[in-house]
């Protein structure tokens, strides 16, 4: 089979209109979990089927999309998935935030802020938030339905009685606009107040086959203890190598004898700065 | 306050459910009273379980009526929506189970245990959750260094009384239980029994409690109905129905007791 014999951007059109069906409940009811029948898609379910079926169906031809693994355009999960648009919607590609229109994401949300008129779509692996304490099915819906909410402070509650503080760093839950509790992927906890946006934002969860959404400038609020604020806690120190105070950092083993250096996780963020003349410790200007 | 003493707060009237043709439960019905112990004896398979679960709301009937006291007048439990019956379950309302594990959540420690019906209903404090979780483990005699444990990690006795302290921890106006001390070794039986009676004595809770252990009930009722085949036999005061038992059944249940 070659690539002209798919349809623009693989799916074929009912499948993209029973998304888009899903997409716009969602973006109709925030954070609510839409379910959708999931499709096989070219790569296995870890590499994100969910987002991928999403930007399928939001892609149209004058889109130039940008698709990046834990802030990285350049990881074998970002350029295969980038890749596969390319051929299958012949879609331009960037790796710059400003430049794209949309932008698909694995666990992380761009340092720099989007702009209306973008739409970020995540890659979720789990959209359940209330999975950890509830397993069945049945239960969390109507807890969904009926507001009932405590157990995800539950969850926070053992946090602190176990380490003192709220250890969740990860795909820490918020309420959104008063209503519904939603799993935001696996962003760090970091990302959390850039869900408060001006872009769209659309989650896709492939195996578990939901898709929820959040519509620009809606109200996104991380759940916490009056006496325990949420804390979008960074590692406090500059990146390496552009110097940047307010990224998000990967820690980087630089050597056998235990050496490492803290970098901006979004690449093309860094690579603006250092473009810019930024430099850090490492930093060739 | 008057007001509230001249009204029951449960009010029973009728209440009957099959299991296909089987008779579970048939044609109950009682007053429960602010501050009073019901409690339901009977031999194992009388139809006090299948009465508790319909009471509760846990099982629908297939006839009668179930009210209970909303904001001073009596309303049809059966009749609320589901999200006015959960909200009763999470509020007003406590279950006691017999095996604790139905009634714990086992993955989450003691204090989060406690704190769950708090954060519920909507407590946002975390010093001040612990600090109630850690007084009703204080009261159900949970030595406070083990707040942080699983309940896992606890013996029979431990997890029922944490059960206990998970479910009176709001206050509930009234609680249901089944078999409380059933499965207990006879020593923590009488620990547990000792606690409970403190406890009703000491919030004066409005309880039903079903059993077939009838020193639970000496201990712990004020008045007793006794089941047999799914009917409501004979009820009264718990010393006269006990010292002085009309049926013959009850007399049966009686003497064997005293044989033991
Ligand atoms: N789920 C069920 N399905 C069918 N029959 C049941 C069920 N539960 C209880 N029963 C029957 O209903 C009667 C009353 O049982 P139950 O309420 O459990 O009694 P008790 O709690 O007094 O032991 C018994 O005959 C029992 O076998
Ligand atoms: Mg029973």
């Amino acid at each position: 089979m070659t690539a002209d014999q798919y349809n623009f951007a693989y799916l074929d059109e009912q499948t993209k209109r029973m998304i888009r069906r899903a997409i716009l409940k969602g973006l109709a009811v925030p954070g609510y979990q839409v379910p959708f029948a999931s499709r096989e898609m070219p790569m296995p379910y870890g590499w994100g089927t969910g987002g991928v079926q999403v930007t399928a169906a939001t892609l149209v031809p004058d889109d130039r999309l940008k698709v990046i693994d834990q802030g990285a355009d350049d990881t074998t999960n970002a350029v295969s998935i980038r890749k596969f648009f390319e051929r299958t919607a012949g879609v331009a590609v960037t790796e710059a935030t400003t430049e794209a229109s949309i932008i698909q994401t694995r666990h992380r949300i761009p340092e720099t802020p989007l702009r209306e008129g973008q739409i970020l779509v995540y890659q979720v692996p789990i959209p359940e938030p209330l999975r950890f304490l509830e397993p069945r099915e049945t239960e969390t819906r109507k807890m969904h339905a009926l507001e009932e909410y405590g157990l995800m402070h539950v969850k926070l509650y053992e946090d602190i009685a176990r380490h003192g503080t709220i250890a969740t760093a990860y795909a820490y839950p918020v309420q959104v606009e008063g209503r519904y509790v939603m799993d935001p992927s696996p962003i760090p906890k970091f990302d959390n107040p850039k869900l408060e946006s001006p872009a769209i934002q659309l989650f896709g969860a492939g195996r578990e086959q939901r898709i929820y959404a959040l519509p620009p400038y809606t109200q996104v609020v991380s759940l916490d203890f009056e006496d325990h604020p949420f804390d979008p806690s960074r590692a406090d120190y500059p990146c390496a190598v552009c110097g940047a105070v307010d990224s998000y950092l990967d820690e980087v083993i630089t050597d056998d004898a235990g050496g490492r250096m803290f970098l901006c996780s979004d690449t093309d963020y860094c690579g603006q700065r250092q473009a810019a003349g930024h430099t850090g410790t490492e930093g060739a200007p | 306050m008057t007001a509230a003493l001249e009204q029951p707060l449960l009010q029973v009237r009728g209440v009957t459910k099959h299991y296909g043709a089987r008779l579970g439960c048939g044609d109950v019905s009682f007053d429960l009273w602010p501050g009073e112990v019901m409690g339901i004896v009977g031999e194992s398979g009388s139809g006090k379980s299948t009465l508790l679960s319909c009471l509760a709301g846990h099982l629908p009937p297939d006839a009668g009526e179930v009210r209970f006291d909303v904001d001073g007048s009596l309303r049809d439990t059966l009749q609320l929506t589901e999200p006015e019956r959960r909200r009763l379950h999470r509020t007003d309302w406590a279950f006691v189970h017999q095996h604790a594990r139905d009634g714990l959540r086992m993955g989450v420690s003691a204090g989060g245990n406690v704190g769950e019906r708090l954060m519920a209903i909507g407590a946002r404090n975390y010093g001040e959750i612990r600090s109630q979780a850690a007084d009703w483990l204080n009261r159900v005699e949970i030595a406070a260094e083990r707040m942080d444990d699983r309940p896992t990690a606890f013996s029979g006795g431990m997890q029922q009384r944490l059960q206990i302290a998970r479910n009176l921890v709001t206050g509930p106006r009234l609680v249901f239980m089944d078999e409380p001390t059933g499965g207990l070794d006879v020593s923590v039986q009488a620990r547990l029994l000792d606690l409970l009676r403190g406890l009703v004595r000491e919030m004066g809770l409005s309880a039903i409690i079903v059993t077939h252990d009838l020193a639970v009930v000496r201990l712990l009722a004020d008045r007793l109905m006794v089941m047999k085949d799914g009917r409501v036999v004979e009820q009264g005061l718990t010393d006269q129905v006990l010292d002085d038992p009309q049926h013959g059944y009850t007399q049966l249940l009686v003497s064997s007791v005293l044989q033991v």
